[in-house]
Parts: structure tokens; sequence; C-alpha cells
């Protein structure tokens, strides 16, 4: 049970990853991309987790008790905003795709190659 | 001079900020002006930095936050000589290319520039950044400004598509990165470079680090478009338009490598008393250099032939880091300053192609640069310095490579490089002279090109384009360079002295006087230099007969680069996995 | 590479990286055991240090506030490059559309309700976010979100004001620039960028925290903005003529 959480995480990644790779639609590619990036929350939370540590807001919580990681919870933050940004990205490229190519298949998209 | 790490990053930063706020505000000749301003202002400190830091470290602890008896809080910027000589490069391209989009771009220009300026800011900020999360952030940064500016031209599919496969396969590198840190804070507790190397060096190994450590370089090895993680980089340089394609393909894929060398000189190599991490490294550099020099033969896209072109370079300069050693990295150091001028000008001679004839198909050019002297000279010029003919572009810098390497290696760089340079020779013979077949399939089917750029002030490319290249031609004999970088490479490469003076204070001891002279080399690097260059003028002359068929293997390479980003990613994976597999053998 | 051949490379490098982290994983510490120094010492001195209650916003904020500031730059980076990529989804559409009103009366109120709430918590996570759970980025993301359920609830004519790019870009901009022109004012003067020069007040209150509440402010300005120029910058390739009988 202890170490649960970051299976989870591991897992998430994976399947995350198996998704993009085997995608049929960009705008599911995204969604995918983003999952596979929700491992790295979920990993990064777990890590700073404090057993029995509450949220490192010390409005009512006296100065020195136990509190969980601060740190990972800002990169978690500053992570959740990348997401954001590349997630906008990719789905306006999904849009000019489909209005060029008629398609949102990643399979279908014929232009590159060689 | 601690003052201007900051003022590196946050210069472009502001200034992008600016004027993509006020896109409707202002004309657009204040708004060149700002973008300029900025740059030039960038490169100008740039240089003060590099001669600052030659003496000291430059450290900048961000928000006054010093480290406490040893323990790193805040972030920080750490500038040894490698660090400025690379932020020197980085603003210096990148103004190039902002000067040689002013004329070139026209529509959304301002945002392409806002765009440029942000990416300058990112790679000087990863450049000096002591901080595991930080480099997560200027590599994210510089992400999400270049694949906006690689779908650049939306009018039609390619640049789409281009820019699809690199955000999607820059960000699964990216977020196992991510993992990585997330790996390496739970085994060491901070995020401080100097720090974790402290921390590193008094445990065991484990599969902790050495996974992480995995992630974290696979994540750096795929923006450095390294094979098997390189795929991204043909389709991006293809349909970007060309001063994109000058730093992208000059310093933002480079610098991936930088990034590699950082993390492990700073914290890996506690875990590696055998330097075996090195080997793995040395391994793909090889294959990269050989693979990249094949496929840019394979190319009549002018553009994608550069991007192997880029590739192959990187294979050279990876091998160079995973050397391990001092002149390894001084060489690696060497052929980037080079590489990413040399590269940029070549770039940017395509551009002028384009602009006039309208394609930028080796084939559909044939004859056309007839007449055409100075972009043919700048394109011969920067061709013979990506060779590495004796004392003329990269030479130094793979010469420096050659001293420690091992005989199989050198061979197989030479040969990588001599293949990129033949493929770029032939096209320019083609090009420029009108030589060889009109047709050959050995080089892949027509395709459908960018659109026309019309009202370019052509003297001003051309002008950018030869300054750039002539630039690069003589890095290999500036006095006392291979001497500086030898000197910043040591530097870089002592991880005790690199957490004395963060974590401590405590100062350089200061260094014997360098030499000015210009650097020699061995024999053998004379004559691999020489041989290169004739063997690949031989190749290129030999290329520019048809084939009548094509070998199974050619179309196994091209099928491979299939253009579709399932593949690219499911390469991605097995690439960081047998590299992990690789590194938990060799290390545990 | 057929997708069948590509799931048959895929599976056991997938099983590989797997197995790769189940070896990481055994040598982390159980979960809830967390070692490390960092942690433990910022929740120590973060608060008599700064007067910031919330230490995950004194973190963001102070402590490793430059790389907040790239992380805002990522996101105007993002809408610079969507404002880019859509450039030609949008022209020939620039139609005046009929509006489609919605008919249940229920849904509209709730929707009414749905922004006034949302809105006015997004408000409050940006104001207190350095004294309770919240922050710029949240309440910024809330706000914006509160402000797209006008367009879900009203119709094209309610939303329009919020779809003013000429207006919205330069105040994205004074939020993104702010921070840098904030971080520079303390290298200016003489300490490090980003350094928190101003007064710190007293723990608790809004007056409190120094530049962590500027900067605070700054990038939930630059965030609602941001992200109400990302909605509209989408929602501009979403007009289609409508069916003459929804007028």
């Amino acid at each position: 049970m202890s170490y649960l959480p970051y299976a989870v995480a591991a897992w998430i990644c994976l399947v995350g990853i198996a998704g993009i790779a085997t995608s049929k639609n960009l705008i599911h590619l995204a969604v995918c991309l983003s999952v596979t990036q929700s491992a790295s929350y979920v990993l990064l939370l777990a890590v700073g987790y404090v057993k029995h540590g509450k949220a490192p807001i010390f409005v009512g919580l006296k100065l020195g008790s136990k509190a969980v990681d601060p740190v990972v919870q800002a990169l978690t933050l500053t992570d959740v905003v990348v997401s954001l940004a590349v997630i906008g990205l990719i789905l306006a490229l999904a849009l000019d795709a489909h209005r060029l190519a008629g398609t949102v298949d990643p399979d279908r998209l014929h232009e590159a190659q060689g | 001079m601690t003052w201007i790490p900051p003022l590196l990053v946050a210069i472009p930063l502001l200034a992008a900020a600016v004027i993509a706020g006020l896109d409707h505000i202002t004309p657009a000749p204040i708004q060149h002006a700002i973008v300029l301003a900025a740059s030039t202002a960038t490169t100008v400190l740039a240089f003060l930095l590099l001669w600052s830091a030659e003496s000291h470290e430059v450290v900048h602890w961000f928000g006054g936050w010093k480290p406490r008896h040893g323990l790193a809080l805040g972030v920080d910027f750490a500038v040894g000589p490698l660090a400025a000589g690379m932020c020197c490069v980085i603003a210096l391209v990148v103004t190039l290319a902002l000067v040689y989009s002013l004329t070139y771009l026209h529509q959304a220009a301002r945002l392409a520039d806002a765009l440029l300026l942000v990416a300058l800011g990112a790679m000087c900020g990863f450049a000096m950044s002591g901080d595991l999360f930080n480099l997560f952030v200027w590599l994210e940064l510089m992400g999400v400004s270049a694949y906006a500016l690689t779908g650049f031209l939306v009018e039609r599919l390619g640049p789409v598509q281009g820019a699809i496969n690199f955000a999607i396969t820059a960000s699964v590198g990216s977020y196992l990165f991510a993992i990585g840190v997330a790996l390496l804070y739970a085994r060491t507790g901070t995020l401080n470079l100097a720090q974790i190397g402290q921390t590193l060096s008094h445990g065991r190994s484990g599969g902790l680090a050495i996974v992480a450590m995995t992630l974290l370089f696979c994540g750096f090895l795929v923006k450095g478009a390294v094979v098997p993680f390189h795929l991204w980089a043909a389709d991006a340089y293809a349909v970007a338009p060309a001063p994109v394609c000058a730093v992208l393909g000059g310093v933002m894929t480079d610098i991936g490598l930088i990034g590699v060398a950082r993390l492990y000189w700073t914290t890996f190599v506690a875990i590696d008393p055998g330097h075996a991490v090195g080997s793995v490294l040395l391994w793909l550099g090889c294959v990269t250099a050989l693979l990249g020099g094949v496929m840019a033969f394979l190319q009549r896209h002018l553009k994608r032939m550069l991007a192997f072109s880029v590739v192959s370079h990187i294979g050279v300069m990876l091998a160079g880091i995973g050397l391990l050693g001092t002149s390894g990295l001084a060489g690696a150091e060497l052929m980037f300053l080079a590489h990413a001028l040399l590269t940029a000008g070549l770039f940017f001679v395509a551009g002028v192609l384009h602009a006039d004839h309208g394609t930028i198909d080796e084939l559909r050019l044939r004859g056309c640069g007839r007449g055409s002297w100075v972009p043919a000279a700048a394109w011969l010029a920067g061709t013979i310095g990506l060779v590495g003919l004796p004392y003329v572009g990269i030479y130094l810098g793979h010469a420096l490579i050659d001293e420690r390497a091992p005989g199989w290696a050198v061979a197989v760089l030479w040969l990588g490089s001599a293949l990129s340079g033949a493929a770029l020779l032939r096209a320019g013979a083609r090009i420029f002279l009108g030589w060889g077949d009109p047709d050959d399939p050995l080089l892949g089917k027509p395709f459908d090109e960018n659109p026309h750029q019309h009202g370019v002030v052509r003297p001003l490319l051309v002008a950018v384009a030869v300054a750039t290249v002539a630039a690069g031609v003589v890095i290999s004999v500036v006095p006392g360079l291979g001497q500086r970088a030898e000197y910043a490479a040591t530097r870089f490469e002592s991880r005790r002295g690199y957490a004395e003076r963060i974590l401590y204070g405590r100062p350089l001891p200061s260094p014997s006087p360098l030499l000015i002279a210009t650097r020699h080399t061995s024999l053998s690097s004379l004559l691999f230099g020489a041989g290169s260059a004739v063997f690949a003028a031989g190749l290129a002359a030999a290329g520019l007969r048809k084939r009548k068929e094509i070998p199974a293997p050619v179309r196994v390479l091209h099928a491979l680069h299939s253009g579709v980003v399932g593949d690219y990613v499911t390469w991605v994976i097995v690439g960081t996995t047998v590299t992990g597999a690789a590194w938990a053998l060799l290390l545990r | 590479m057929t997708r069948r051949t590509r799931v048959v490379v895929l599976a056991p490098a997938l099983v590989g990286l797997g197995a790769l982290f189940a070896w990481a994983i055994a040598g982390l510490p159980a979960f809830g055991d967390y070692r490390g120094p960092y942690g433990y010492v910022l929740n120590r001195i973060v608060v008599p240090l700064r007067h910031t209650t919330n230490v995950v916003m004194g973190t963001n904020f102070d402590v490793r506030g430059v790389d907040t500031m790239g992380e805002e730059f990522i996101l105007y980076a993002a809408v610079v490059g969507v404002t880019l990529l859509l450039r030609e989804e949008t022209k020939g559409r620039r139609v005046e559309r009929r509006t489609q009103r919605l008919r249940s009366d229920t849904v509209r109120l709730g929707g009414v309700l749905m922004v006034a709430a949302g809105f006015l918590v997004g408000i409050w996570l940006m104001a207190f976010g350095y004294i309770t759970p919240g922050g710029g980025f949240q309440g910024g993301v809330v706000a914006a979100g509160a402000i797209l359920c006008i367009f879900l609830v009203g119709s094209h004519r309610d939303y329009r004001p919020f779809r003013n790019e000429h207006a919205f870009d330069p105040l994205e901009a004074v939020g993104t620039g702010g921070y840098v022109v904030v971080g520079l004012t303390a290298l200016v003067s003489g300490s490090a960028f980003l350094t928190n020069l101003f007064g710190y007040g007293t723990t608790g209150t809004l007056r409190s925290s120094g530049s962590i509440a500027v900067l605070n402010w700054a990038a939930a300005i630059a965030v609602t903005f941001a992200v109400l120029l990302l909605f509209a910058e989408f929602l501009e390739t979403y007009d289609r003529p409508l069916a003459p009988e929804d007028t």
C-alpha cells in the first residue's frame, strides 16, 4: 500500500504514451498527452507527502506543526500551466490540419516523408 | 558582474511581452527597433559576461536566497566560461535571424519576432541555470515557442504537420524529463544541481538514480535530435521559414546536448566512478553521425538535407561529450560554435534560393543558381566548413574530439561529417553549376513547396548569410580559442569545485595565463580532415549521376522516417528503454 | 510502420519502461516518508521571513520566483502561438451571426448564478492567494472560466466584450511584463533579481508578503487575460451560420 501512488503514476504514464502512439485523432492525442503529464503531477505530489501532515498553509495551523512539502506543489502548479500551453498549441494545430487536410487522423496526414 | 545573467533572460522576455502586447498600437518600425535593440543588447551583455566568467564563476541567486549552511534554497544561475560562450553564440545567431526576418517574414512578423525573443531568453536561461526544475521550465519555454514558430506558414499542410510532429514528440520527451525530476528530487531532497551532486556522492547509486538519469538524459536527447529521438527534426526544419530554421537547427537543437553535459558533470558523475555512462553516449553519437550523414545524402529538399546534416554533427558533438574528458568536451564546444554559425548561414542561403526561385528542391533548382556568385560562394564556404577541411570551420572541434576518441570512433565520426558534407556539395554543384542529372529516384518523390516569399530585400538576406558563414568558417583559426575552450571544459568538469563555489562561495584558484595562438592538432586529424574533404567531393560527384534503382536499405530508411507521429513516439520509448537498460547493466 | 507493426514494437518497449519504473520505485522512500530537507526548511522559514501564510505561494513567487516567471511566459508564448497558428482559420468568417437564445429560463438562471459565483470565487482566490489556499494562477483560471459561462448561457452579443483582443493583448502584456519589471526593480536597486524588497506587513492580512502580493496580482491578471484570449481565438473559428429558425 505504501507504494501504490507511485505505481499509479507509472501506470498513468505508460497508458498515456500507449494512447499517444496509437491515437487516431489529434484531439484524443492531446488528451492522452495531458494524461501522460499528469503522471508527473501524481509522482511529484506523492513524493512530497508527509504522513499526518497538513497542507502548508499556516492559517490556524501552528508554525512548526507537520506539513507536507510545499515545493512539489509549486512545481506541480508550474507543470499544469505548461500542459495548458502545449495542449492549446496542439488543438490549434489540429484545427489547422482539419482545415487543410480534412482529417484529424495523424496517420493520414501525408506531407512529410523520407 | 553578477547582475548580467538575469538580464540575458529578462531583456528578451520583457521585449517580447512589450511588442506582442503593443501589436495593434505601435507602428512596425518601432517594433522592429525594439526587437533589434533587445537582441543586440543581449548579445553585448553575453560577451561581457563571457569576459567576466573567465576569471570567476558568476553566480546569481534569484530573490537573494543564498545558500545557508551549504543548503541551497533558491534558484541560481551559475555561469562559467562554457555557459557564457553558449549564450554569446545563441544571442548572435538569434540577432542575425531577427535581422534576416526583418525582410523575409512579412505577415504576422511581429508575433514571430516576439516568439524568437522568447526563445532567445529561454535558451540563455537554459544555458545558465543551475537548478534542475528551472532547466525544465526553460526547456518547455524553448519548446513552446519553437512549436508555434515551426507552424508559422499555416497556409500549407506541411508546416502544420511538421509542427504537430515536433510538438508531440518533444513534449513526450519533456514529460519523461519531468518524471525524472520527481524521481531525482525524491532521492536527494533538493533541486539545486550542485547540491544534488553532493548528495549523490555520499550514497550508493541504486536503481532510482540510474532511472532518473535515463529519463533526464533522454528528455534532453529528444530535444537534441539524437538517434532514435531525431525523427521530428527533418519534418520540422523542412517547413519552418529560413530564419526560424537557423535558430532551431543552429542553436536550439545543440543546446540539448549542453544540458546533458551539464547534468552529467554537476550531478551524475558522482554515481559513475568507472565513467561508463559515456560509452552509451559515444555509441549513440556515432550512430547518429552515420545515420544523419546517410539520410542527408538521400534528400532533395534542401532544408531536410540541412536538418540531417545538423543531426550528423549533433552525433559528433554527443560523441565528444560521451568521451568524458576535457578535450572531448572542448571539441564539442568548439564544434557548437562553428556549427551554429555555419548551419545558420546555410539556412539563410537556402532562404535566398527560395525567395529567388520559389522552390527548395535540389532537382528543381538545378542550374537556377548559375550567376548568383555570392550565394554560391557562401554555400561552398559553409559546406567546406561543415566537412572539416583542416583549419576551416568545425575542424578544430573535431580534431580535439579525435584526441581522445578510440580509432574506430574517429573514423565513423569523420565519415558522418563527410557524408553530410557530400550531400551539401552535391546540392551546391547541381544548383549553382547546373551539373548532374535532372532527376534521381534515389532522392525520393517531389514534394509540395512552401509558399513563395515576395517583397524581400535580397541584398540584406545575402549579406546576413555571408556574414554568418564567414564568422563560422574562421572559428578554427581564431588564436587562443582552442585553449580557452579547453580551460572552459576543465572548469565545467570539476564537480567538487563547482559545488564548493556554488554552495560555499569558495573562490576559484587563479588560472595560469592562456596562450593566444592557433591550437596545434595532430597529424592524423589533419589527414582525416583533408581525406574527408576529398571523400566528400568524390561522393558528391558520384551522387550527381542518377541511380537506376533504389537499393532496399534506402527504402527502409525512407520508410522509417514516415512522417507519422505515432511512429516517432514509439521510437522515443524504444530509445529510452534501451539506453536505460544499457545504463542499468553498466552501472549496477 | 503500419499500426500493427507499431504496436508490436511499442509493447515490449513500454513493458521495458515499466520495468525501469518499477526498479526506480523500489528505491523510493515509502509514501508519507518524506525525508528531504528542502520542504521542511521552507515550511519553517518562509512564514517568519516573508509574513505570508501560504507557503506554496511563497515558494512560487519568492523562493522560486524565476520559475514562475518562465511559466508565465510559457503561457504567453502559447497565446501568441495560438494567435499565429489560427490566423488563417478566421479569414472570411467575420460575419455577424444570428444569436441562438437558450430556451429554458431555469438553465439561464443557473448559468448566471454560476457566472457570478465563479467570478467571485476567482477574485477571492486571487486576492487572498498568499494567505489561504489559492493564488494568482488558480484564481485567474477560475475567473476566466466563469466568464466563459456567459458565452454558454447568453448570446454571442453578450460575450462580445470578452473577445476584445485589442484591449486584452496589452492587459496581458502588463501582467506578464509587469512580473519582469518587478524583478528588474530589485536588480536595479542593487539586490538580486526578484528580491522581495517591498514591506512585509502583518502576517495573515491582505497587506503582507511584500512583492509576493504584487507578483500574485501580476500573475492573476496575466493568466485571466491569457485564458480569455485563448477562448477568443478558438471561438473565432467556431462561428457558424445558424438555421433561420434559431433567430
